[in-house]
């Protein structure tokens, strides 16, 4: 076999893996409707605002709740030392003039 | 179309037999290349992913939730504060909601302590999420025992536990009786933690919430919209600060590339004299140096991509985890659902593979065009 032929299958199998990809994200959003459905009304159920994304502070735990000066609410000085107040942005609304 | 292919062929054949030639240095730069591309569509399929689901979840949240505040700070809402809002015009099914945080010390972790709105818990009684289950090895049946705000252990009975499948909403949840949460926190009968409230058209969500803001000023409505805004700006967030802290990386591969690309060796120019001298002409050159540059670029965007997309929903993000997790002892143990956007796939795609088709084809130009007896001297 040429070395053309042999870069030419190892490419069409890269190729293929790709397209293959594609088909995973169909079959699992087709898979996956119905869970997200059940998440979904249990949100609604239990009226729920938020992803339980990070636990660790309460101001990130409910991102949509947390109060105006979250990052100082212990006391005037207290900068945010948990790692995922670097990770969560500032409420959108201080970035309002 | 048949010649061009066989000619194209025979390029390709020569390009890898030159890349081969110098195959140490070309793996490695494949191999680097690859690894770029991989941490860059791992960031790409995770926060994408991640905002699609809290898109789709969050749809059945509140429409409004509203807060007291007092000198900033959430305060509890009186009872009647229900009353005023029930009085204004389009909003259906206002209720007070109760929920607060406890920090357990046992296993330093935080939960979300909540009472369902439909009373179906009865005293003595909870559900728990999945994470609370996990951190504190409980199972239906089994007790909790838990520190109230006056100091005495309250102990409830798990009822259940919440579906493993809704874990990224309710990991840390404990549902349980509102005279329980009432007596657990020390809260008196006729306050709420915060009100929400649904409006009839949705149209009228923004005028509902003004006038809110006019009858009972020391309050802040939260909208549903503003809920999802808020999450798709923390994954854009998110991904921003990854990609530029992949950035020193990012700029050292693009110098590498660059330099290898368009640094042409005294070796790499006589060879092309040669090549001119034998009768190949200039659009040959360029030809075969165009498959050398897609050659390593497609190989590389191809392998970082599929091994990304393994990472990433199969492997479970493992490189991000960790920064993820933070200082959490609660952590929802979910795989993100495969989901790929054609827009930011061919973004990637135009970044990674053409800026190094392009600086390979540059430079090549000039000297293919130069004279083959002045290039080899």
């Amino acid at each position: 076999m040429r070395r053309v032929d042999s870069y030419l299958v190892g490419t069409g199998f890269l190729l293929t893996g790709f397209l293959l990809t594609q088909v995973d994200v169909r079959r699992s959003l087709e898979a996956t409707e119905a869970r997200r459905q059940r998440v979904g009304e249990l949100v609604q159920q239990l009226q729920l605002s938020d992803l339980a994304l990070f636990t660790e502070a309460r101001y990130t735990r409910h991102l949509s709740q947390a109060d105006l000066h979250s990052a100082f609410q212990d006391h005037p000085l207290a900068l945010d030392h948990f790692p995922s107040g670097s990770l969560a942005l500032p409420p959108l609304r201080l970035e309002r003039p | 179309m048949t010649s061009w292919w066989r000619r194209q062929r025979y390029l390709i054949d020569f390009t890898l037999a030159s890349l081969w030639r110098h195959k140490g240095k070309n793996l490695g730069l494949l191999l680097v290349y690859s690894l770029m591309v991989f941490l860059l569509a791992s960031v790409m399929l995770f926060t994408q992913s991640l905002r699609r689901e809290a898109e789709l979840l969050l749809q059945g949240a509140p429409e409004i939730s509203l807060q007291r505040l007092v000198a900033g700070r959430h305060e509890l809402m009186p009872a009647a504060y229900l009353d005023s809002v029930a009085g204004i015009r389009g909003v259906t099914a206002p209720m007070g909601r109760l929920w607060g945080y406890y920090y357990d010390p046992a296993v330093r972790a935080n939960y979300t302590l909540m009472v369902p709105p439909e009373a179906s818990l009865s005293r003595g009684e909870i559900s728990i999420g999945a994470g609370i289950a996990r951190a504190r090895s409980l199972n239906p049946g089994d007790y909790l025992s838990l520190r109230s705000s006056q100091g005495q252990a309250m102990t409830w009975r798990v009822r259940d536990l919440l579906p493993a499948e809704a874990e990224l909403v309710s990991l840390d949840l404990m549902l349980l009786a509102e005279e329980d949460f009432r007596e657990f926190f020390g809260i008196a009968p006729g306050f709420y933690t915060d009100l929400v409230l649904r409006v009839r058209h949705p149209r009228e969500v923004r005028t509902v919430a003004e006038k809110i803001g006019k009858r009972l000023p020391d309050t802040r409505p939260v909208l549903r919209e503003e809920i999802l805004r808020t999450y798709d700006a923390l994954f854009s967030w998110r991904e921003g600060i990854l990609f530029l802290l992949l950035m020193g990386a990012l700029l050292a591969f693009a110098i590498l590339a660059w330099d290898r690309a368009s640094g042409l060796s005294a070796a790499e120019k006589r060879e092309i004299g040669i090549l001119k001298a034998i009768g190949w002409e200039t659009s040959d050159v360029i030809q075969m140096k165009f498959w050398e540059g897609a050659v390593i670029s497609l190989t590389a965007f191809l392998l970082g991509y599929l091994f990304a997309y393994g990472h990433v929903f199969y492997g479970g993000a493992l490189i991000f985890a960790p920064v993820l997790k933070g200082w959490a002892v609660l952590y929802p143990d979910f795989y993100p659902q495969p989901l790929v956007d054609a827009l930011p796939l061919a973004t990637l795609f135009f970044f990674t593979v053409f800026p190094y088709a392009a600086a390979n084809i540059i430079p090549i130009w000039r000297v293919a065009t130069m004279d083959p007896d002045r290039v080899m001297r």
